[in-house]
C-alpha cells in the first residue's frame, strides 16, 4: 500500500517538475497513438459505413475478418509487422524511404494502426447497421444523393461512431506488446509510457512504474473526457 | 391548366422474380389529388416509391415532366427534388425539430432557412417546438413535423403513404386540412395512399383501386364511390371485400 502512495506522490512530483525524460515519453506516446488513431479513423469509418450499408459479395467474410481483428492479440500484430519490416521481410527488403524501418516511431504507428483499424471499422459498422434502414429511404425521398444519404445515416449513428474511435484509442494507448516488438523501447527514440512501465518494473523501480501508470491512466481519462464532451455536443445539436 | 406530370406505360416492378406491380397506363395531372386505395400488399407503396424515383421499374418507363425514368435512365437530381414523400412513420432525424425541417433545404444548398422553417411549422400548427428534440415529440406532432419537413421544400408533387394511420382524430383532421390547403393554395399535386376509403372520399379528386399490383379502376371520386364500373370496386367501396 505504501508503495502505491509513494508512486502516486512521485507521479504528482514528476508532473509538476516537468521532468524532461518523462515529457519525452509522454509526447511520443501521444504522437504515435494520435497518428495511428487518425489514420485508422480516416480508413475505418468509411470502411465501417460501407460494410454497414453496402450489400456485396464477400461482405460476410470481411465481417468475420473484422470481428476477428477486433479481438486479435496486439503482440501477434506486432510480430507480423516486425516480420514485414525486418530487413529480410517483404517490405523491409525494398529499402524504400516511404516504408519506416523497424525500431522507429513509424513502425510503431503502423502496428497501432493495424490494431485500431478493426475496432474503429467494426464498431462503426455495428452502429450504422443499428440505424433504421427507412431513415435512408426517407432522406433519399427528401432529395439526398446516395453520398448525402450515407452521411445522414452516419450522423444518426454518431454516438456509436464516436464510441468506435474511443475503443480504437483505448486499444492502442494502453498497448504494450506490439510497440515493444517493433519499437524496441529505445531511450530517446521509441520509448513510450507502456514500454517504460515494463522496463521500470523489471528494474525494480516500482515508484516510477506506478507514476507512469498513473500518468497513462490520466491521459486516457482526459482523452475520453474530451471525446465524451464532443459526443455531448453532437447529441445536443 | 391540364399538364401531365407523370405518365406510366407498361411499368412493372418485380422482387426476386415475382411481379408486385404492373401498371399498363397511368397519368397524373398537375394540381390533382389522386388517392390510391386497396388492401395491403396491393402495390400502393411500391408505386409511390417508383413515383419518388427511390426504386427503378423492372420494366417499362415512367415519364416525369417529359423526362424518362427507367432501369437504366436515372432521374436527374433537380427533377427528383421536385418530389418528396411523407411515410406512414415520420422517420425524424435525431436532431432538433428545426434541424429536421432544414435538412431538405440544406441538401439544396439553402443555408439560412429560419424564416421558411417558422412558416412551415406555423402551417402545421407547431410554432413553439422548433428547438425541441425531434425524438421527444408525440406521434401526432412527429407526423406534423414530417409534413412540415416536406412542405418547406415546396415540392411539385407530395407523395403521402398512409400519413394518418395510427393517429388520433384531432391530428387526422388537422393533417387532412393541411393537405387540402397545400393543394388549393400552392397547387401541390398529391398522391395519397390510404387504407381509409372515407379519407379518399374526403380529399381526392380521383381514386384508383389497386389489387394484386394492378389498377382495377381509376375514376373521379364521385364516380368511384357512387357508380363504379368494376364489381370489385363496388365490393371494396361497400366494405364487402375481405382482405
Amino acid at each position: 500500500m505504501d508503495q502505491l502512495w509513494q508512486g502516486l506522490r512521485q507521479a504528482i512530483e514528476l508532473i509538476f517538475t516537468h521532468d524532461p525524460a518523462l515529457w519525452e515519453v509522454v509526447q511520443l506516446s501521444l504522437r504515435v497513438t494520435g497518428v495511428a488513431l487518425i489514420i485508422s479513423t480516416l480508413i475505418g469509418i468509411p470502411v465501417g459505413a460501407l460494410m454497414g450499408l453496402g450489400r456485396f459479395v464477400g461482405r460476410s467474410l470481411i465481417m468475420v475478418f473484422l470481428y476477428t481483428g477486433m479481438g486479435f492479440p496486439p503482440v501477434v500484430i506486432g510480430l507480423f509487422v516486425y516480420l514485414l519490416l525486418s530487413r529480410s521481410g517483404p517490405l523491409g527488403s525494398l529499402g524504400s524511404t516511404f516504408i519506416p524501418a523497424l525500431f522507429t516511431p513509424g513502425a510503431m504507428v503502423i502496428a497501432q494502426t493495424i490494431i485500431a483499424f478493426p475496432l474503429v471499422a467494426g464498431f462503426t459498422m455495428a452502429a450504422v447497421m443499428g440505424v433504421d434502414p427507412n431513415i435512408r429511404q426517407q432522406v433519399r425521398a427528401l432529395g439526398a444523393t446516395r453520398w448525402q444519404a450515407t452521411l445522414a445515416v452516419l450522423a444518426e449513428a454518431r454516438i456509436g461512431v464516436l464510441v468506435s474511435v474511443i475503443a480504437g484509442f483505448g486499444g492502442i494507448i494502453s498497448e504494450v506488446g506490439a510497440v515493444m516488438l517493433v519499437g524496441g523501447n529505445i531511450e530517446h527514440k521509441t520509448r513510450v509510457l507502456t514500454t517504460a512501465i515494463v522496463l521500470e518494473t523489471r528494474k525494480g523501480n516500482f515508484d516510477l512504474a506506478i507514476a507512469l501508470g498513473v500518468i497513462l491512466l490520466g491521459l486516457s481519462f482526459l482523452a475520453n473526457l474530451l471525446m465524451l464532451q464532443l459526443q455531448g455536443r453532437t447529441t445536443d445539436e | 391548366m391540364n399538364e401531365t406530370l407523370y405518365e406510366l406505360n407498361d411499368v412493372r416492378k418485380m422482387y426476386h422474380g415475382r411481379s408486385v406491380l404492373h401498371i399498363d397506363h397511368l397519368t397524373i395531372q398537375r394540381g390533382e389529388i389522386l388517392a390510391l386505395v386497396g388492401p395491403s400488399g396491393a402495390g400502393k407503396s411500391t408505386l409511390l416509391r417508383l413515383l419518388n424515383f427511390l426504386e427503378t421499374p423492372s420494366n417499362g418507363r415512367i415519364h416525369f415532366l417529359d423526362t424518362p425514368f427507367s432501369a437504366n435512365q436515372p432521374m436527374p437530381l433537380a427533377l427528383r427534388r421536385k418530389v418528396t414523400t411523407v411515410f406512414q412513420r415520420p422517420y425524424l432525424l435525431n436532431r432538433s425539430v428545426a434541424a429536421n425541417i432544414q435538412y431538405g433545404l440544406h441538401l439544396r444548398g439553402q443555408r439560412n432557412g429560419q424564416a421558411q422553417v417558422d412558416a412551415a411549422l406555423q402551417q402545421v400548427g407547431l410554432q413553439t417546438i422548433a428547438r425541441q428534440r425531434a425524438r421527444t415529440l408525440s406521434g401526432g406532432e412527429a407526423q406534423r413535423v414530417a409534413l412540415a419537413r416536406a412542405i418547406v421544400l415546396h415540392p411539385d408533387v407530395l407523395l403521402l403513404d398512409e400519413p394518418t394511420a395510427n393517429l388520433d382524430p384531432y391530428n387526422i383532421s388537422l393533417i387532412e386540412q393541411i393537405i387540402r390547403q397545400l393543394n388549393e393554395q400552392a397547387g401541390t399535386t398529391i398522391v395519397l395512399v390510404t387504407h381509409n376509403v372515407f379519407q379518399a372520399k374526403r380529399l381526392a379528386h380521383r381514386v384508383a383501386l389497386l389489387l394484386d399490383g394492378r389498377i382495377v379502376e381509376i375514376a373521379a371520386t364521385h364516380t368511384f364511390f357512387h357508380n363504379p364500373a368494376d364489381p370489385r370496386t363496388k365490393a371494396f367501396v361497400a366494405g364487402d371485400m375481405v382482405y
